[in-house]
């Protein structure tokens, strides 16, 4: 008993010093009303629920939790059904497949700050790439980054960031199905399409669950990419993006407003603490089953 | 008989899906390639190829570079000192409340980093340790320890306990079990998490963008080239050459250590 308390000891220390209490900070400046000026007069009056009430009333709230969740549900619904067409792609092996699948990681491991400038640069409007694909098919010009479009090419973007994420998952999850049940299903003279349908997708249930759950907490996180592309303006802005702003004082908010920002990031701890008990939930029933 | 006609195809078709995907790659080692007169022209490979780029870039990024690799490095340290033992003691000795450490864990890789940094920033700016190297050393292995306490613990849950309790017999101390059995077999392990908690740190914007971002050159590569972005002018010759030079440690990774990068990858969401 005493050995296993040291040994974990060093772990809870450093939840408490570095989770812990600045989240502890967080959450108390959410009920203060911090300024620039506090760091110097140390002075933040208490103010309850008064700057909840007042971020939740401004007249961006809703329309960046609506954006949050359409960037949220649209690079969810396409990395994964791009995820899994790829897995089953890959299920079986041909030349080379090795190879592909390992290169498929590449996104996924580079530092998203150079993924982004690069989408950034292939969507500029006047000489971007996509653009100029689009032109010799005959279309005008998309502004891909204007405050109109900036939310579909930071979802575009994004989607490319989640494929490998997803691939790799269902792929091993695809592992797991018995190769056996394809071939009594072959005998039965079932197609791919109806062995898809009802044998990979049931099989992969759980393993959906879980990319699901993740993928929807990493997506809700996401700060980086949208912010090289677009600094969160226009549509682009998300929950994360908008207390990252107000926050620093960059970007759509010009002014630090650090009680605000941490409103945002209360909100946001919320969701993923409930997000951990869902994942709790999904895990028990799988035991369960 | 099908079979054999079909896999050609299916490589062929591979082929294309892997090109479609690593287009944005190319295109980045495209332009960082591509005089700068020319980058508007939008070829389809280098024509007008130049070294340039990367003679401006070198220089202006070599502190940056040494930056993130002692923060890399640091970060690297740091998780397996505080991820390796509690592993150890997660899956292999009592520890009262372990579900509620568990199930911490999982909630603390969901908390967004920019809460974090918030917290992170009041918190500095009361030690004045902002801008500081260390400083982002601390921030950033919160990324990676979770996961390493994660993956740690899930490792070493397999090793047989008999092996230990024989250690024990001939008297060996719970200290001595741990460094010379438990942690030379959960070498890979080590490999993995240190792989990813070094990617982690290198790739890091988030933290370096709000707890070092008066550093000058004690901030890492993400902010040298996050500078380039930030100037008025947007040289992007320049800004790719150094995106190509921020992404040198994924090339070693996916080179040297591929099968680390799927079991790591694959941890706590795929059961066994």
């Amino acid at each position: 008993m005493l050995a296993g308390i040291g040994f974990i000891a060093p772990l809870l220390a450093y939840l408490v010093i570095f989770y812990a209490y600045p989240l502890y900070e967080n959450v108390s400046m959410s009920l203060h009303r911090f300024t620039r000026a506090t760091y110097v007069t140390g002075e933040a009056p208490y103010a309850g629920g008064d700057i909840y009430r007042e971020v939740i009333s401004s007249a961006q709230f809703w329309p960046t939790v609506l954006q949050t969740a359409t960037f949220v549900v649209v690079s969810l619904v396409f990395q994964y059904s791009i995820g899994l067409g790829l897995a089953v792609f890959f299920q079986r092996h041909f030349p080379l497949s090795v190879v592909m699948r390992g290169l498929f990681l590449v996104p996924w491991l580079l530092p998203i700050i150079v993924s982004a400038t690069t989408w950034q640069w292939m969507m500029d409007a006047d000489s971007g790439i996509i653009n100029r694909l689009i032109g010799v098919v005959g279309s005008d010009p998309v502004w891909w980054l204007n405050s109109d479009n900036s939310l579909w090419a930071v979802i575009i973007a994004n989607i490319w960031l989640g494929i490998p994420f997803n691939l790799v998952i269902l792929y091993s999850g695809l592992q797991g199905v018995p190769v056996e049940l394809y071939e009594a299903a072959a005998i039965d003279g079932a197609g791919r399409g109806r062995q898809f349908w009802h044998i990979t997708l049931p099989l992969l249930k759980p393993v959906t669950a879980v990319t699901l759950l993740l993928g929807f907490v990493y997506t809700l996180k996401v700060v980086d990419i949208i912010w090289i592309m677009t600094t969160g303006t226009g549509s682009s802005q998300t929950l994360a993006t908008w207390a990252y702003s107000m926050a620093f004082g960059k970007g759509a908010s010009a002014v630090i407003k650090y009680s605000e920002a941490s409103v945002i990031g209360s909100i946001l701890l919320l969701v993923a603490l409930v997000m951990g008990f869902v994942h709790l939930f999904v895990q028990r029933r799988q035991e369960a089953v | 008989m099908s079979r054999l006609r079909s896999a050609p195809g299916k490589t062929l078709l591979g082929l294309f899906f892997t090109a479609l995907m690593l287009f944005p790659v190319y295109w980045m080692v495209n332009v960082s390639f591509t005089d700068r007169a020319a980058i508007r022209d939008g070829m389809l490979y280098p024509h007008s190829f130049t070294f340039d780029h990367y003679r401006v870039v070198i220089a202006d990024q070599l502190p940056h570079l040494r930056t993130s690799l002692v923060v890399g490095l640091g970060t690297v340290v740091l998780t397996l000192l505080v991820a390796a033992p509690a592993g150890y003691a997660l899956s292999k000795l009592f520890v009262p409340g372990r579900r509620v450490i568990s199930f911490l864990l999982i909630v603390a890789q969901m908390i967004p980093a920019v809460v974090m940094a918030l917290g992170f920033y009041s918190v500095y700016s009361g030690l004045g340790v902002l801008n500081t190297v260390p400083g982002l050393i601390l921030a950033d292995s919160t990324i990676a320890v979770p996961f390493g306490v994660m993956l740690f613990s899930a490792f070493m849950r397999g090793i047989p306990r008999e092996i230990l309790e024989a250690a024990h017999m001939d008297g060996a101390s719970y200290w001595r079990a741990f460094v010379s059995i438990v942690l030379p077999i959960s070498r890979n392990s080590a490999v993995t998490v240190g792989l990813f908690a070094f990617l982690w740190a290198w790739s890091d914007f988030l933290f370096a963008s709000t707890l070092n971002r008066d550093g000058g050159d004690l901030r890492p590569i993400t902010m040298g080239l996050y500078d380039y972005i930030g100037s008025q002018n947007q040289e992007w010759g320049k800004l790719m050459a150094t995106a190509v030079l921020a992404s040198i440690p994924t090339a070693i990774l996916l080179l040297l250590a591929q099968r680390f990068v799927s079991a790591g990858l694959t941890t706590g969401a795929v059961k066994d």
